[in-house]
């Protein structure tokens, strides 16, 4: 567990350092989610608790996002007068991209032939 | 008798409390979400940040004193999204199947996430800042926040809506996939993630783990397909 979360914290931190050397638009942990995919994939190593603390973690991944949402409340009254007009253009434009992602990926796969990953096939 | 105004001075001035009170808020929303079957309304985030923001309010407390003990928990974003990588990697076979579903649906979303927000906001009459911090609004709350001062909107405002928008879509996405009939649960996922970034991706791994793998990847590309189209299209769209 402690080896996991030494490895998870040293990709962020290269993914920090990488991002300030070459000034990319991606954020830090992005890149150390792609160092380590690709630590996977090259099959070195890895102490098996590695996929137990990142399953740990992401199975309550909505805890983290509790800090930032509570920020967000304090800021409403930054919307004012528009606030609500925001509300439902988010909703409607959610709505509207959420149905053009899923429909198309789905129209393409079924073009293509391959199967959906519906529950009953999934792997763990 | 310990006077409880000494107390509680002494509690609030110290990280402790508001990382206890997060932990504990978090605990009983789950555990209401979970009692409600998961009902995409009985959203864990959201019931949580309303339980704070009513002890916050109701004990006066300023939110950077809340976020003096919180930041424990927010600081787990970063490790969180490089632990993405491993089910990223178990789901490899499905990933490498769909990657032609894939690249051609995070097109459509991430331009018709961009495109239908800026042109309603447009339509009503929204001001400036407002249209520049709807750009962004599907990619992840550090992208968006970049994007948006490259285009010099306003980071704060940006951040408002960003988090507004990952838990609208964490919320209608179920209900709206079993509407349009929609079983694909890698499309289901992929759109999740792609407009409602990190929110929309622990959705997904609430319902499915193939669906939250897909929004896993989805976030990633949408963040950077955004950072890339978002100064594109905006002066065509401000026309």
């Amino acid at each position: 567990m402690l080896h996991a979360f030494a490895i998870l914290l040293c990709l962020q931190l290269a993914g920090e350092a990488a991002v300030r050397a070459l000034g990319s638009p991606v954020p830090g942990p992005v890149i150390g989610l792609a160092l380590l995919f690709l630590w996977l994939v090259a099959r070195i190593p890895i102490p098996h608790t590695t996929h137990e603390t990142a399953d740990g973690i992401l199975k309550h991944l909505s805890l983290l996002f509790v800090p930032a949402g509570v920020g967000v409340v304090q800021q409403l009254p930054l919307l004012g007068a528009e606030g609500w007009k925001l509300l439902g253009i988010i909703l409607v434009s959610i709505t509207l991209s959420l149905a053009a992602t899923a429909v198309t990926f789905a129209a393409i796969a079924k073009l293509m032939k391959i199967d959906g990953g519906a529950p009953e096939g999934e792997r763990r | 008798m310990i006077d409880f105004v000494d107390l509680w001075v002494y509690l609030s001035g110290s990280p402790l409390l508001w990382l206890t009170v997060t932990l504990v808020a978090y605990l009983a929303a789950d555990a209401i979400s979970t009692g409600c079957g998961r009902h995409p309304l009985a959203n864990p985030v959201l019931l949580s940040v309303v339980f704070i923001s009513i002890v916050l309010v109701l004990s006066k407390t300023a939110f950077p004193s809340y976020f003096a003990g919180a930041q424990f928990i927010h600081f787990l974003l970063g490790p969180a999204t490089v632990a993405l990588a491993v089910p990223l990697y178990r789901h490899l076979p499905e990933v490498k199947r769909m990657f032609v579903p894939m690249i051609v649906a995070l097109v459509v979303g991430s331009i018709i996430s961009i495109t239908s927000a800026v042109l309603l906001a447009k339509w009503l009459g929204l001001s400036k800042l407002a249209m520049l911090a709807l750009a962004p609004k599907s990619a992840t709350a550090a992208i968006a926040m970049g994007v948006a001062e490259k285009v010099q909107g306003d980071p704060a405002l940006t951040a408002v809506v960003v988090i507004m928008t990952g838990i609208s879509g964490a919320i209608v996405v179920t209900p709206l996939m079993n509407a349009l009939r929609l079983r694909n649960y890698a499309a289901r996922g992929f759109a999740a993630g792609l407009v409602s970034h990190g929110i929309g991706t622990a959705r997904a791994f609430q319902v499915n783990p193939l669906a939250g793998t897909f929004a896993g990847i989805a976030l990633g590309l949408n963040g950077v397909l955004t950072a890339i189209l978002v100064p594109l299209l905006l002066p065509w769209l401000l026309d």
